[in-house]
């Protein structure tokens, strides 16, 4: 327990002390600060004008498609393309399709086995080329939310934010993550798959592969694809006990620091400080819950002649500890990173529980960018409610919330249930989810529940023990990943249009201020209510039902 | 305006058949939770009859669900019936006033004739005799006249209204009770101030506020997401190979969304005005009201809200070599006669004493010599203002110094200076200072905790002023103030961001009355300020101001805590139904139902009564309004997270355990 408790507090306390300084670095870049950089790309595309919101979006979603298309292409075509040392085949239009949503929409959702299925270009020309510009569009709407909040003119220009997320950010921090992992053993080649002769004296194939830069992205990014199968759990992936820690700590960096920086850019410091404070609380819950849930054993054991007095071992990656696959569980479905680094389908019922409430709630700290950018519209209700509740017509930070703002925010909020509840529905009661099940009964509903709730999130892990490489799994999750990713961003930045054009009043103490605990309270309050109300009767179906079930 | 206690018989009835009227969908619509609940009763409805014609179903347990659905759909229209009802009592009277108004109306050759008051046209003259009640809005165009008002403002005291000046304006159903006067009819038929007074009370003319628009888009957001988490329960049930039936999911559904805060969303709206006018002032919109309720900054008037109208003697001042005494006793003996609190205070200051001697020859105070005193055989005794006393006659340069440099120190504390003379000799100043209220200094504190800024506006000079707000504590004053300052001053602040409240009663205070966020027009002023501001103040009393602006905070506070309390007590009714519902496809989730509830039905059952009678019973708090004390907004927060947060938390958790005990007593699941 003592090592349990010291690990949270080194990885999750060093990364926020690391996230203050990278957050201050990220306000002053897309403040513009650095205006030598700036103008390298500004001069290069001959300029990056000024846009409202809804050039922003506009823009935002043209790259968007334009590199999903691209990448469509060359997965579609990867048969025909170089780079292809293993000589894989064309892969089923459908699984390009959900693979090119999955990694345009920041999600990695892998319905395949990245070593059996793409060739070396597909991986990094598509797909480690994605895993880059899909986190930089979302640092990118967080930067443009925050000018339109801080009182800015304009949103930006989404070229220029993109750039400056994408080169003066994500690259550097990949290039040290990479170096790192690389050093301790994670392959970084462009040799095919190696041939080797066990000591058994049998001859093996092991698939290896430009690994370690596909990696460091996957975490830094939110992204969580793997470049192997079994993501981090796989040991040329993820090599010992020091690559574990520095990919938990690359996880969850940027996402903290993204609090900051809004925090910086909009020039409230003590807002962020609340807002980073309901997301660490979330979080240290979460943990607290998936560790001790774990420590208790695994009941399919219960009856064998097994000792189990160090928690649930089953489906944990015993190089790197037992404690870090629930940790890992946490921050990979609390940001949508989706990486990991133990079987989710293995844990106790309980702790299977925490990664989906991590996803149904997407914003304890969430995806780069996005995951603030969630968070504000849980902000935006609970400033509603707390506003009327202090005697006041509610405002953000001057800003007054109206209809307007409500009914976008409220259809931001929605659109989350209806498509977990919604597609689990749809495949829960036909042969398209039960079907592809390995578990029957409550365990398999959780497998389905895990799915769309991952998707909607743009999460990418999977509970696994699902046959989910069919048609209809390929089409839903990729079209749920889709409306998923580009509503909530887009609602965000049309509310933050509406509230600039209005007069902004002045605060005092009878205003509500967003900056003391007990607003935090209040946001914490209003994020179980709105987040994971909804999601009750589902969660009593699945793990809360297996649960009960196994306890008797 | 008389008010009705919260459930007089009088009110309940009617209210209780206007419930019935309401269930029209073409109104049902205006409230989308509520209209959505109608829906899905009407749904349980038509599969209670399907399935007692089919002899299927559980009839006793199926039919008491609809029983409580309706009710909570009609208990939701009773609440509004009941708050409208209060004001359609009132309107009755007033519409009864204005039926009967007859008007005697003066035609070209100056002959009157009488016709009803309906027929009279804008610009129209009618002569209203003592005893007769004025026939329509106008204004006095000659005369002056005692009138009661007390049909409009339930304030029996008569008040003087005069042509010319800011007192001419008078309300159509008010009584002249001495004199005369000729009025011009300033309102259409309809138009007047009586018909919008019926119009408010009645909540005719009542659209929903932006405030209240959004947070129905709230509700009705809130609604579909819980359409959706009921609405995947069959396919999930299917899964588990099992299925639920459709009025227990109509239960749930009904159960979780928002009904208690929308059944009593627009009673809380219609309430709030009702204060308002309980409280004598007409608010012309709901907006208006919520608006008080953001005020930043509030403009009062110096005289009569921050210092009682009256000055008070409170110090004698001799000239140098003058002796105190002599100074007091001319004084004295020149206040004797001067019966104004003004001149009473400085008898009392002198100690009382003996009554006029009988030679006295009071002299009066008049507006060409601005001065006052008494005639007694030998000596002259004058006082009044320094100016008009030195106007008199010719003093000594160094005396007119000294007395100078007296007055300008009492001009500097604050304070009035009077100037006293004897038989050409000059003895000294009376100090008059301003009075301020008691108690409106913390008041002011008060609203600075709640983040409100004062200002005084005052006709005095700056010295004279900042004295004066320096003692009252406001935090800003504006001294000299012409109708230009305070438009700019307003401006000023608007452009800061803040919303600003003021009081006016002058037709030169319209444009600033118009440009400020909340106006309140005095009723005593002129017609043009009553039409600038957006509310009328029916007793003329710029203090209740500060009172407005915690009528509009605690409508919204009232509004927001029954938001979080309805909220809040999802929790417990997830508790309640879902183990109920989904026991049967796992019996272990039996483990859910914390409350050790008798029986699934009986927690289905349960769980909807308490939804169904929590709104009568949060019928008063919506009508009367959350308690409200004055302070910081995070305390306020704090506050009413703990009540109502928290209390929605639990209270439904002991509600539905104790409905469900007496349901299984009395065997009805």
């Amino acid at each position: 327990m003592f090592t349990a408790i010291l690990t949270v507090i080194l990885i999750v306390g060093g990364t926020a002390l690391l996230a203050w300084p990278l957050g201050k670095y990220m306000a002053a870049l897309f403040s513009g600060r650095f205006a030598a950089a700036d103008g390298i790309f500004t001069r290069a595309v001959g300029g990056a004008p000024a846009q409202d919101w809804k050039q922003y979006s506009l823009a935002l979603i043209a790259f968007n498609a334009l590199m999903f298309v691209f990448v469509f292409a060359m997965l579609a075509l990867q048969h025909a393309l170089p780079l292809n040392p293993d000589g894989q085949g064309p892969a089923s239009l459908d699984l390009v399709f959900n693979t090119a949503s999955s990694f345009t929409t920041n999600t990695n959702l892998q319905h395949y086995s990245g070593e059996s299925t793409w060739s070396y270009l597909a991986q990094l020309g598509g797909l480690m080329w994605l895993q880059f510009v899909s986190a930089a569009t979302g640092i990118a709407a967080l930067a443009a939310l925050a000018r339109g909040i801080g009182e800015q003119a304009s949103m930006g220009n989404f070229f220029l934010d993109l750039q400056r997320a994408s080169f003066c950010v994500l690259l550097p921090l990949a290039i040290i993550v990479a170096c790192f992992i690389a050093l301790r053993g994670v392959p970084m080649t462009f040799d095919g798959a190696a041939t080797v002769t066990t000591l058994e004296g049998a001859v093996q194939t092991i698939a290896r592969g430009p690994a370690a830069a596909f990696v460091a992205i996957k975490q830094l990014g939110t992204n969580g694809g793997g470049f192997f199968g079994p993501n981090s759990t796989h040991p040329l992936e993820n090599a010992d006990f020091w690559t574990n820690c520095f990919q938990m700590v690359s996880l969850i960096i940027i996402p903290m620091a993204c609090v900051w920086m809004f925090g910086r850019m909009i020039g409230r410091i003590k807002h962020a400080g609340v807002v980073f404070g309901v997301m660490a609380v979330l979080l240290l819950v979460k943990m607290t819950a998936a560790i001790g849930f774990e420590t208790a054993p695994t009941q399919a054991f219960a009856d064998l002649p097994v000792a189990q007095d160090v928690g649930n071992l089953e489906g944990k990656e015993l190089r790197l500890g037992a404690t870090t696959g629930p940790l890992w569980a946490v921050l990979t479905t609390s940001t949508s990173n989706g990486s990991v680094g133990a079987m989710h389908d293995s844990l106790n019922p309980l702790t299977g529980l925490v990664p989906m409430a991590g996803m149904w709630l997407n914003e304890t700290f969430g995806g780069v960018g996005v995951g603030m950018i969630n968070m504000f519209l849980y902000i935006m209700v609970a400033v509603f409610v707390a506003g009327m509740m202090v005697g006041r017509t509610p405002e953000y930070l001057g800003h007054r919330v109206e209809g307007r703002e409500m009914r976008l925010a409220v259809l931001a909020l929605i659109s989350h249930p209806v498509l977990i509840l919604g597609g689990t529905a749809l495949f829960a009661a036909t042969a398209w989810g039960a079907g592809t099940l390995n578990n029957a009964g409550a365990h398999g509903f959780s497998e389905i529940l895990y799915e769309f709730s991952s998707a909607a999130a743009n999460n990418g892990s999977g509970f696994e023990g699902l046959g989910d490489n069919t048609v209809p799994w390929n089409i839903a999750t990729g079209l749920v990943m889709l409306i998923g990713r580009y509503l909530p961003i887009i609602v965000p930045l049309a509310i933050v249009g509406s509230l600039m054009a209005k007069r902004r009043s002045a605060e005092s103490a009878g205003t509500l201020s967003v900056e003391g605990g007990t607003f935090g309270v209040m946001l914490f309050i209003t994020i179980l209510i709105f987040g994971a109300l909804t999601f009750f009767p589902a969660a009593a179906l699945g793990p809360v039902a297996e649960h009960l079930t196994l306890m008797r | 305006m008389q008010s009705a206690s919260l459930f007089e018989r009088a009110l309940v009835v009617p209210a209780m058949r206007d419930a019935v009227f309401k269930l029209d969908p073409r109104t049902m619509v205006r409230n989308p939770v509520m209209f959505t609940t109608a829906v899905v009763a009407t749904v349980a409805t038509v599969i209670l009859v399907r399935n007692l014609s089919a002899g299927t179903g559980d009839p006793l347990f199926e039919g008491q669900l609809v029983f409580w659905l309706w009710l909570t759909v009609l208990f939701g229209n009773f609440a509004e019936a009941l708050a409208e009802g209060r004001g359609k009592a009132q309107a009755q009277s007033l519409r009864q006033t204005k039926d009967q108004l007859v008007a005697l109306r003066i035609g070209r050759n100056g002959a009157t004739e009488q016709i009803p008051a309906t027929q009279l046209r804008f610009g129209d003259l009618v002569l209203v005799c003592e005893g007769q009640q004025i026939p329509a809005d106008g204004e006095v165009v000659a005369g002056v006249a005692s009138v009661n008002e007390a049909a409009i403002t339930g304030e029996s005291a008569p008040v003087i209204r005069e042509a010319g000046g800011d007192r001419s304006a008078v309300t159509a159903g008010t009584t002249v009770i001495s004199d005369e006067i000729r009025v011009k009819v300033t309102a259409e038929p309809g138009s007047g101030f009586l018909d919008r007074m019926i119009a408010l009370v009645e909540g005719a003319s009542r659209q929903k506020t932006p405030n209240e628009i959004a947070l129905t888009i709230l509700l009705t957001g809130l609604t579909l997401i819980f359409l959706v988490a009921v609405g995947t329960l069959p396919a999930f049930a299917a899964y588990a190979g099992g299925s639920i039936a459709v009025p227990v999911l109509i239960a749930l559904f009904v159960a979780l969304i928002p009904t208690t805060i929308s059944g009593l969303l627009s009673a809380i709206g219609i309430a709030g005005m009702d204060r308002l006018i309980r409280f004598n002032v007409l608010a012309k919109s709901g907006r208006a009201v919520e608006a008080a309720g953001d005020i930043g900054t509030l403009l009062l008037d110096k005289t009569g809200t921050i210092t009682i109208g009256d000055r008070q003697a409170s110090e004698f001042v001799p000239l140098p070599g003058v002796a105190e005494a002599d100074l007091v006793a001319a004084a004295r003996l020149s206040s004797l006669a001067d019966t104004t609190p003004e001149g009473r205070s400085i008898v009392a200051l002198a100690g009382g004493g003996e009554d006029l001697p009988a030679n006295a020859e009071p002299v009066p105070f008049s507006a060409q010599t601005r001065v006052s005193g008494i005639d007694l055989p030998e000596r002259i005794i004058r006082k009044g203002a320094v100016d008009a006393v030195l106007k008199l006659g010719a003093h000594p340069e160094a005396a007119v110094a000294d007395l100078r440099r007296i007055t300008d120190r009492i001009a500097q504390a604050g304070g009035t200076p009077l100037a006293v003379v004897e038989n050409d000799r000059l003895l000294g100043a009376i100090h008059l200072k301003d009075v301020i209220k008691a108690g409106i200094r913390e008041r002011f504190v008060e609203l600075r905790r709640m983040g409100i800024r004062t200002v005084m506006i005052t006709g005095d000079n700056p010295l004279t002023a900042a004295a004066i707000a320096a003692e009252a504590g406001v935090d800003d004053f504006l001294a000299e103030a012409t109708p230009e300052d305070k438009l700019a001053y307003i401006r000023k602040e608007q452009a800061e961001g803040k919303l600003v409240a003021m009081c006016g009663d002058g037709t030169n205070d319209a444009p600033a009355l118009a440009q400020s966020d909340v106006g309140v027009a005095m009723n005593t002023g002129t017609q043009a300020a009553r039409e600038a501001g957006n509310m009328v103040d029916l007793d003329s009393d710029p203090t209740k101001l500060i009172e407005v602006v915690g009528i509009g905070k605690q409508l919204l506070m009232t509004r927001g805590s029954l938001t979080t309390f309805s909220i809040a007590n999802d929790v417990a009714k997830y508790f309640a139904i879902l183990p109920a519902i989904l026991v049967v496809l796992y019996p272990a989730l039996g483990a859910l139902n914390v409350m050790g509830l008798s029986s699934p039905s009986s927690a289905i059952l349960s769980a909807i009564i308490f939804n169904a009678i929590i709104i009568p019973l949060l019928v008063p708090l919506a009508l009367q309004g959350v308690r409200y004390r004055p302070m910081p907004a995070a305390s306020q927060l704090l506050r009413n997270l703990a009540i109502y947060g928290a209390g929605g938390v639990i209270a439904p958790f002991i509600g539905i355990k104790l409905i469900d005990i007496a349901v299984a007593a009395l065997g009805l699941a």
